[in-house]
């Protein structure tokens, strides 16, 4: 049986990540991947499925419902073990970091699921980036916004123009050590308690 | 003054569950900063993850279910991982909710009653159940939080002694307890055990009854530690006895009946359990709705923080888990897998953290579970204490130096 042979399963409510991992799957050639984003009657899900590999993200809660397979792994067919043991170290410290915990059907050679793991921790910190990117850009819109407001008060109150208002606000951020809009922020809240 | 260690910067882990109160309250109280210790509280969504991060000191120490420390240092059900419980986070807590569909059937079948005990609660479920058996129709299915937990130990130990065989009668399955009540509303799950405020959140959302609470099947029972790995001990000391400390003080502030509202609105913020600070009040007070539309009804004992010694890691408590594992089938029994289980549970260093600071502390380690039918006053550094009641429902005892017959006598081939 080749590697594309293996049948790998995705516990993921977050669709969105699921197909990002279960795209560099399929581009690294393989192509049995399943996918189980609704969490309900989770274990006769993985039974029915009978996957090789099962990757469950962290934040999920049912990572527990997984954890009674090591105990009745009757149920589920064959027995299901950790992957990332103790053996392996810095697998276990990159998945986690990553986000994902990885099961492997017992009597799996773990060089075959090594580089599916790889994958899976790529694509997870890949997904990751784009979340913190996406986030970082909603931060700069929100500071923005905040900024013009305290540029507004300032040109108000002081009589001065936009840039001269920007320009006092970033003498005062860096006199502070402290972010423009930080700055800005300080000084909404506090023309609010003035009122 | 206690002698200050140096600034130290812990990061534990937590589930939002009541009995995570005494790590939030060290840090929201000042008692963690008052032992020159900082404490960023990391809110988890599984055991499995605690667990983990432990094991890869991710976290210097986490809230853990009782048996887990147990289960990972003997290398069942997970990789080997010797960890150590010095800490005991409290006792009871938990309850055994049935959907109202099951609670109707055992009144058809047995009249049963809520106020009846759990011995009366027990005989009217093994009816249902026989009920069901002879109609053909789908067994219950339960769920507990974790395969490791005290919540499955008791909820087989009640079914089992009601006459109900958990592996057979009925199906006995694992789901977080964030889920527990849309899958009772859903008749995904007929019941589940579970810690607070799980329970009541069924009963209020119209799903179930608490049939059982912890308290009633076994009074003053062990729950939640603290777990740490083993090796903590030996590279930081100082830094586990001073957050013993503050966890005992803080365990002290939560157990007093004069704080409860304080604390109520503490747990009940956003980035702790996100839970109406109401319903966590009736936890903590004792005070229980058990059936929707009921009364809150006095629970004695239901959730101890910190009387009765509550704090103290008892062997005999490690003991029992162990004696369960073995039970259901988890693990086979040896002298020396007892001996290992035993040791996980720290009363040497609780006691070393907490001498010198005035407190009363029990002179054993272990004790026969469930002797005391009243409150009793054992010999302790100072004199006596106070410890007990602690009767299991069924009168049974458990003498930690006699497992063996212990076991045999549930039928346990050993």
């Amino acid at each position: 049986m080749s590697d594309a042979a293996l049948h790998v399963l995705l516990i993921d409510d977050n669709s969105v990540r699921a197909s990002i991992i279960e795209e560099g799957l399929r581009e690294a050639g393989h192509e049995r991947v399943t996918i189980i984003t609704d969490m309900r009657q989770l274990l006769r899900q993985i039974v029915e499925a009978d996957p090789d590999v099962i990757f469950i993200d962290l934040e999920n809660p049912n990572r527990d419902v997984l954890e009674q397979m090591f105990q009745v792994s009757r149920s589920v067919h064959r027995p299901v073990v950790m992957f990332v043991d103790q053996s392996d170290k810095a697998s276990t410290e990159a998945a986690i970091d990553a986000g994902v915990s990885a099961y492997v059907v017992n009597g799996m050679r773990k060089e075959r699921v090594k580089p599916i793991l790889d994958m899976a921790i790529s694509r997870f910190n890949a997904f990751h980036r784009l979340r913190e990117e996406l986030d970082r850009t909603r931060q700069a819109l929100d500071d923005r916004k905040v900024i013009d407001k305290a540029k507004g008060i300032l040109m108000k109150s002081r009589g001065i123009t936009e840039e001269e208002a920007y320009a006092l606000l970033r003498k005062t951020a860096m006199n502070e050590s402290r972010r423009v809009a930080d700055v800005a922020r300080g000084l909404i809240t506090a023309a609010k308690l003035l009122g | 003054m206690p002698k200050r260690t140096d600034a130290a910067h812990l990061t534990l882990g937590f589930i939002p569950l009541v009995d995570c109160a005494p790590l939030v309250v060290a840090r929201e109280k000042g008692f963690a900063a008052a032992e020159g210790l900082s404490l960023t509280l990391v809110r988890e969504t599984s055991w499995a993850n605690i667990r983990d991060r432990v094991m890869l000191a991710h976290f210097d120490a986490a809230q853990m279910l009782g048996p887990m420390p147990i289960a990972s240092t003997l290398g069942i059900g997970h990789v080997e991982v010797p960890m150590i419980a010095p800490f005991s986070l409290g006792l009871g807590g938990n309850a055994i909710t049935l959907s109202t569909q099951v609670f109707a059937e055992m009144q058809e079948a047995a009249r049963a009653v809520l106020a009846a005990g759990p011995a009366e609660m027990g005989r009217a479920l093994e009816s249902a159940v026989a009920r069901r058996r002879s109609k053909g129709e789908a067994p219950l299915t339960l769920a507990v939080v974790h395969p490791f937990s005290g919540h499955n130990y008791e909820l087989r130990y009640w079914l089992a002694a009601s006459g109900i065989d958990p592996d057979k009668d009925v199906r006995l399955i694992v789901l977080p307890p964030s889920f527990m009540v849309d899958a009772v509303r859903e008749k995904q799950i007929d019941g589940f055990c579970a810690g607070e405020p799980w329970n009541s959140l069924a009963v209020e959302a119209g799903a179930g009854i608490i049939a059982v609470t912890k308290s009633a099947l076994w009074r003053q029972g062990p729950e939640k530690v603290l777990g740490f790995r083993a090796d903590y001990a030996e590279r930081w000391p100082e830094r586990l006895a001073a957050l013993l400390r503050a966890l005992y003080r803080a365990a002290d502030w939560a157990g007093q009946s004069e704080n409860r509202s304080e604390l109520s609105a503490i747990l009940a913020a956003p980035d702790y359990l996100a839970v109406d600070a109401a319903t966590i009040a009736r936890a903590i007070g004792g005070r229980l709705v058990k059936l929707g539309g009921g009364q809150a009804e006095a629970v004695p004992d239901f959730l101890v923080f910190h009387a009765h010694a509550a704090n103290f890691p008892w062997q005999s408590h490690s003991l029992w888990f162990y004696s369960q594992m073995v039970r259901w089938g988890q693990i086979d029994y040896s002298p020396a897998l007892a001996d290992r289980a035993r040791q996980v549970y720290r009363p040497d260093l609780f006691r070393s953290a907490l001498a010198g600071i005035g407190v009363d502390l029990p002179r054993a380690s272990a004790k026969v579970e469930g002797a005391l039918k009243t409150a009793t006053p054992v010999a302790s550094r100072n004199g006596t204490m106070m410890l007990g009641p602690d009767g299991f429902f069924d009168g049974r005892l458990f003498d930690p130096d006699a497992i063996e017959a212990y076991l045999r006598s549930f039928g346990v081939q050993i």
